[in-house]
């Protein structure tokens, strides 16, 4: 049996499925299929449109078409006044946001692809000009278009894909667990994230983790060193296996030459600082390690400042590597 | 009923789908064609209320994330905007690895729009008496097809390449006004060769079925129907064929005035693919001639505005609007921008002889992208190749960024791109996008002059049972349209 995966946009850039159009395979829709995937409709992937589609969505609605996953990408656009008239779907003159409340009512789980819907993300930037929300959350604040209570009819809450974009692999296999009924309540986060790629750190398996062990610091883009100090990085904090399991062959933001945004994380469009400058107090960054704890940090750093070799400290601040490790015998001899 | 009453109806086609976000298009049809469209954007995102206030470098984060598909692009305009006001300099490096980025997706956008979007409607049930019939539906039908799969697995391993180089697609932080954060070895750069030529062999293989110059020393329609005539059956000839046997040249004629701004600056300062303003003979760039009108938008205002003046204030139940699309005008005139702009006005001889004889049409525009990809896939292989291991690829501003303005302008893979930036008191007080959708699927101005797509929809046969008329699609989708970029 097949999950049958009906997938709508709303407040978004589309950037979610064109990610998922990378995943990493030579064959994507016999990926879909092996993952017992079925789209019953998907924005870019599918012929119907029009007519067509608006029969399909009064057949789910109707119960004539079971809908095993409901996709969300993009946030609910709640403005103007509570109308939801910022996006209406075209040819229903009906807003989007009605749409996808009736059919998180009929679907047997709700997924929200990318942080736009699950908690508003950046389309809820700066003044929030549409009032955009996630599915099931504002922010942090649970509630957004479904409310609080919401469980869809397989007794999930909304499940949050969150990323900006997200990997291919966390939608894929999010998807592939639900057609397996494999995806508990005790297998999502606090947020409703699935645990296989939120309960690791953006930190984990960073390739600047020497710089990070010695506080040997980038102080511009393209210099090799840790981010944290000076960049902005979030890494240290934000949930996500991205340095893991690499994006685009073996890219990550981190390999990319730039800080962690905590683009999984709720409300990370609106840091309270330039993304590209880590806030500080005394000369320490405000945002911490997690589960790290402050006065630990501050006498680690410094003791490990007064320890860096001579070739982590001078990489950290070129673009390549100008000092490479010394080469010492790592075998024992001569018995 | 009246016998004209049965002949005319109205219909509203939407949503739709293999298009980048959601629109809506209502026709007006008599005997058997579209009279009139209306096009209309149904959605309204506030980018350019959400960026004012804001740290100027948060641009790089948040205008990536204006489009999905073209998110490249539109770091290039922001990053462009920033190191005019930073008074930066790129090293010879990041002006490279930036152009292949930049490239990288345009190729890809091409690709995509041409399997996954534009093809598929061919393999609809109306095209079943056709001889190519079955050959598309095995070829390119939606979710199913062997040439989308090996197409898409071709992107796959096309944007491994942007994963190297910015970490991820889309949304990558590596553009920045000094360069790219990220500094390419050696080694890294022999695997972007591989990588290019990879692609390369696929499209020869493929797409083309020649090896990709002799498809770009075409220099006359002559010579492409020769070509045409004994090519293997790859993908631009089954397409050349549809073209011929279904009239596409007679399909969604275009306004015949087409704008470029130019794209993948070289450190020496030309510019691969030219910058200008086509209409019946080239003209130089002017952005001073860019106005907004308001008329048919549902935003404040009426005057029409040049883009540093723009103001966005959405107003839902404003009179006679009907799209979240502003209607941007050259000059009042109404134009288009796409890769078949960017031909002509860089003065590619076959396509400057296309346009000629027929003007902007569905044929064309989808050749105009397929030849396109051919060349950038030829260019990023000299791009690679002009990559200095060891010299910078990041070069930091020496004074900081200051307070002013700067225009921003890329072409993204639907056409011209231009973010009109200020900065007071170091913070964004203006932002204005003007996305290239915007032009092509702009609504009526206060002259009542339609846009492009309206335009181009008269005419467009309609059959008398058709509830989602299959040429209306071609000719939409000929344009390629990026809703999400529209209605930023």
């Amino acid at each position: 049996m097949k999950a049958r995966v009906l997938w709508l946009q709303s407040g978004g850039c589309g950037g979610c499925s064109m990610s998922l159009l990378c995943a990493d395979t030579p064959d994507l829709y016999a990926t879909l299929d092996d993952a017992g995937i079925e789209l019953l409709w998907h924005p870019s992937l599918s012929l119907a449109g029009g007519e067509e589609l608006l029969a399909l969505l009064g057949r789910c609605l109707r119960g004539e078409q079971a809908v095993d996953v409901l996709c969300v990408e993009g946030a609910l656009l709640r403005g103007p006044h509570g109308s939801g008239r910022f996006h209406e779907l075209a040819g229903s003159g009906r807003p989007m946001l009605d749409w996808v409340r009736d059919l998180a009512g009929v679907a047997r789980h709700v997924v929200a692809v990318g942080s736009c819907a699950a908690w508003g993300g950046i389309s809820a930037g700066g003044p929030n000009p549409t009032d955009a929300v996630g599915l099931q959350y504002e922010g942090a604040e649970p509630g957004g278009a479904l409310g609080r209570d919401f469980r869809a009819r397989g007794g999930l809450p909304v499940v949050n894909v969150a990323g900006c974009p997200t990997h291919p692999d966390w939608v894929i296999e999010t998807l592939a667990l639900l057609a397996r009924d494999a995806l508990d309540g005790a297998a999502l986060d606090a947020l409703a994230r699935p645990r296989f790629y939120a309960d690791q750190l953006v930190h984990h398996g960073c390739t600047r983790n020497e710089f990070y062990e010695f506080k040997a610091s980038a102080e511009k883009p393209s210099d090799l060193g840790c981010l944290m100090e000076h960049m902005g990085c979030k890494g240290t904090q934000a949930h996500g296996d991205c340095n893991i399991r690499a994006w685009n062959g073996a890219g990550s933001c981190t390999r990319g030459g730039y800080a962690c945004i905590s683009c999984t994380e709720p409300g990370f469009e609106d840091p309270g600082h330039p993304f590209h400058m880590t806030p500080k107090i005394a000369g320490i960054p405000i945002g911490l390690p997690t589960d790290m704890p402050k006065a630990w940090f501050v006498a680690l750093a410094s003791l490990s400042k007064s320890a860096t070799p001579a070739r982590v400290r001078h990489n950290a601040v070129a673009d390549h590597a100008v000092l490479p490790p010394a080469i010492k015998p790592t075998v024992r001899r001569g018995r | 009923m009246s016998e004209a009453a049965r002949r005319s109806r109205r219909l509203v086609v939407g949503p739709f789908n293999r298009v980048e976000g959601d629109l809506e298009v209502r026709l007006d049809i008599a005997d058997g064609a579209v009279r009139k469209a209306w096009v209309n954007s149904p959605m309204y995102r506030g980018f350019e209320q959400i960026l004012p206030g804001r740290d100027p470098f948060d641009a790089l984060v948040y205008v990536p994330r204006i489009c999905g598909i073209c998110s490249v692009s539109q770091s290039l305009a922001a990053a462009d905007a920033l190191a005019q006001l930073s008074g930066v300099r790129m090293p010879d490096n990041g002006r490279h690895a930036l152009n292949l980025m930049a490239g990288v997706e345009n190729a890809a956008d091409h690709l995509t729009h041409f399997y996954l979007f534009f093809m598929p409607d061919f393999a609809r049930e109306a095209y079943a008496a056709r001889d190519w019939h079955a050959e598309v539906q095995a070829r390119y039908a939606a979710g199913a097809g062997a040439r989308a799969r090996t197409a898409l697995a071709a992107r796959q391993r096309w944007f491994t390449i942007v994963g190297l180089l910015g970490g991820k697609w889309p949304h990558t932080q590596s553009v920045q006004p000094g360069g790219s954060s990220r500094a390419v070895d050696a080694s890294e750069r022999l695997r972007l060769r591989a990588l290019v030529r990879e692609f390369r062999r696929y499209l020869e293989r493929e797409t083309f079925g020649d090896a990709l110059e002799a498809v770009l020393a075409l220099d006359t329609p002559a010579a492409l129907r020769r070509w045409q005539a004994a090519a293997p059956a790859s993908d631009l000839r089954l397409f050349l064929d549809i073209a011929d046997d279904l009239d596409l040249p007679a399909l969604g004629r275009g306004p015949g005035r087409y704008l470029s701004y130019g794209a993948y600056p070289q450190p020496d300062a030309t510019l691969p693919l030219a910058a200008g303003f086509y209409d019946g003979g080239l003209q130089p760039l002017d952005l001073a001639r860019v106005a907004e009108d308001l008329a048919s938008s549902h935003y404040a205002g009426d005057a029409p505005c040049h883009p540093w003046l723009g103001e966005t204030q959405p107003q839902l139940d404003k009179p006679g609007a009907y799209s979240w699309s502003k209607a941007p005008r050259y000059g009042g005139a109404v134009l288009e921008t796409g890769a078949l702009a960017r031909a002509v006005v860089s003065g590619d001889a076959l396509l400057c002889a296309d346009a000629a004889a027929a003007g902007g049409n569905v044929r064309n525009r989808v050749l105009a992208r397929l030849l396109e990809l051919a060349r950038l896939a030829v260019w990023a292989e000299r791009w690679v190749d002009a990559l200095e291991p060891g010299a910078p690829f990041f070069a930091v501003s020496r004074r900081g960024l200051q307070d002013g303005r700067a225009v921003g302008a890329h072409e993204a893979a639907r056409g011209a791109l231009g973010h009109w930036l200020e900065v007071r008191d170091g913070r964004i007080a203006r932002y204005q996008i003007v996305a290239p959708t915007t032009w092509n699927f702009s609504p009526r101005d206060a002259r009542g002059q339609p846009g492009a797509l309206e335009a181009a929809l008269a005419g467009t046969p309609v059959g008398a049972a058709e509830t989602t008329p299959v040429a209306v699609q071609h000719v939409v989708r000929s344009f390629d349209p990026c809703m999400v970029c529209t209605v930023h």
